[in-house]
């Protein structure tokens, strides 16, 4: 078969049927505050939102290889920019960018401006430990387990927390290395 | 985590201005979320009715908000007090917003006074979901029950709202009804209205 061209995140978001944001953001605050009620500890709510958005990414990566034909990247920076540019757009319609390399190459940082999950959201009081995003950050460490690279991710900057931009910073940890020979499908 | 010389400027949610509305999300982006909301809430109850309840509930908490973000977007802040202009304005605005669309229909039940009806070929939060024979009657159209009944309350309409899966001939996949019953003091309301 021969090499198919990667599309671009804005190719692939046009053709996608889509849905009106405020419903994803309305639902994704439903679900906050249904942990909030159940589970009581700030911290506990972080957990399972990292839980569920890492159940989102292990399936979600397949589809972003179905749609993007992007195929294995070379180097760590080459993933930070596939899923700055392909990635957040074609699900979320917005893009991120990376910077704050470490010398290594293996830490870096996405910094978010816009962010539909937080339209209309303040954090009272009593949540100033919650990350409310976190669910964006599970999902990136499922999607990017399933292609074989165990990751750390943590929130740097968070707009709910005052600051000016949304800044996730992705730590390479391993790369676990795929056995020969590859299995091909039969 | 506190920045050196770092102003934190906490802004209000309520000095930003109202977004026209007009961003979106992958249809993809949306499944996998409700999923999720799905399966956590599988997770902590023992029976369907429960988990009903609980997909109403979260549903229930965006219903109220999004009548507050309509009326003051699309309606300068004026909301309606009759039946039939509530029940109008789910079906169509509130649709539209959420989902992109007018609902099927809305038809007034033929049994009982109290009882309205909105019907949806294929209702979107069921579009990726199938239910596994043990789970009999459930509807995830619940989440979408307690929108509307989020909507409702919220305006001064209490009622009851449930989801039902509505078999269509020739059809494949039954269609979802979400039944609409009214509380009595509304009625009687509606009745001295005239």
């Amino acid at each position: 078969m021969p090499a198919v061209a990667p599309r671009s995140g804005d190719a692939i978001f046009a053709s996608a049927e889509r849905v009106n944001a405020e419903l994803f953001t309305l639902t994704y605050g439903a679900i906050v505050r249904q942990l909030l009620t159940d589970l009581e500890e700030v911290d506990e709510v972080n957990k399972q939102l990292d839980q569920m958005g890492y159940n989102i990414g292990v399936r979600l990566i397949d589809e972003f290889l179905a749609k993007s034909n992007v195929s294995r990247c070379v180097e760590f920076k080459e993933t930070a920019e596939v899923i700055a540019k392909v990635g957040f757009k074609m699900f979320l319609g917005v893009t991120a960018t990376v910077t704050n390399w470490d010398a290594e190459g293996t830490t870096c940082s996405l910094v978010l401006e816009d962010n539909p999950l937080v339209d209309f959201v303040e954090l009272p009081d009593t949540c100033q430990g919650l990350h409310y995003c976190n669910i964006l950050s599970g999902v990136m460490k499922g999607a990017l387990e399933m292609v074989s690279m165990k990751t750390e991710i943590t929130w740097i900057r968070d707009m709910l927390h005052g600051d000016d931009a949304y800044e996730l910073q992705v730590k390479l940890l391993k790369q676990v290395a795929e056995e020969y020979p590859y299995k091909d499908d039969e | 985590m506190i920045g050196v010389g770092k102003i934190k400027q906490y802004s209000n949610v309520l000095e930003k201005p109202l977004s026209r509305g007009k961003q979106e999300v992958s249809l993809s982006a949306f499944a996998f979320l409700f999923s999720e909301l799905v399966q956590y809430n599988q997770t902590q109850v023992d029976n369907i009715a429960e988990l009903e309840r609980r997909l109403e509930d979260a549903g229930y908490a965006v219903g109220a908000r999004v009548l507050e973000l309509l009326c003051h977007r699309e309606k300068g802040n004026r909301r309606e007090t009759r039946l039939l202009g509530i029940l109008s304005f789910v079906h169509s605005t509130v649709w539209k917003v959420l989902f992109g669309k007018v609902a099927d229909s809305l038809e007034k039940g033929t049994e009982h006074e109290d009882e309205y009806m909105i019907s949806e070929k294929e209702l979107l939060v069921n579009k990726f979901i199938s239910i596994p024979k043990d789970m009999g009657t459930f509807n995830c159209g619940a989440f979408v029950a307690g929108i509307v009944r989020g909507v409702l309350d919220s305006a001064g309409f209490p009622a009851v709202v449930t989801a039902h899966f509505v078999p269509v001939e020739g059809q494949l996949r039954p269609r979802t009804t979400i039944l609409i019953k009214f509380a009595e003091e509304v009625l009687k309301r509606e009745a001295r209205l005239g």
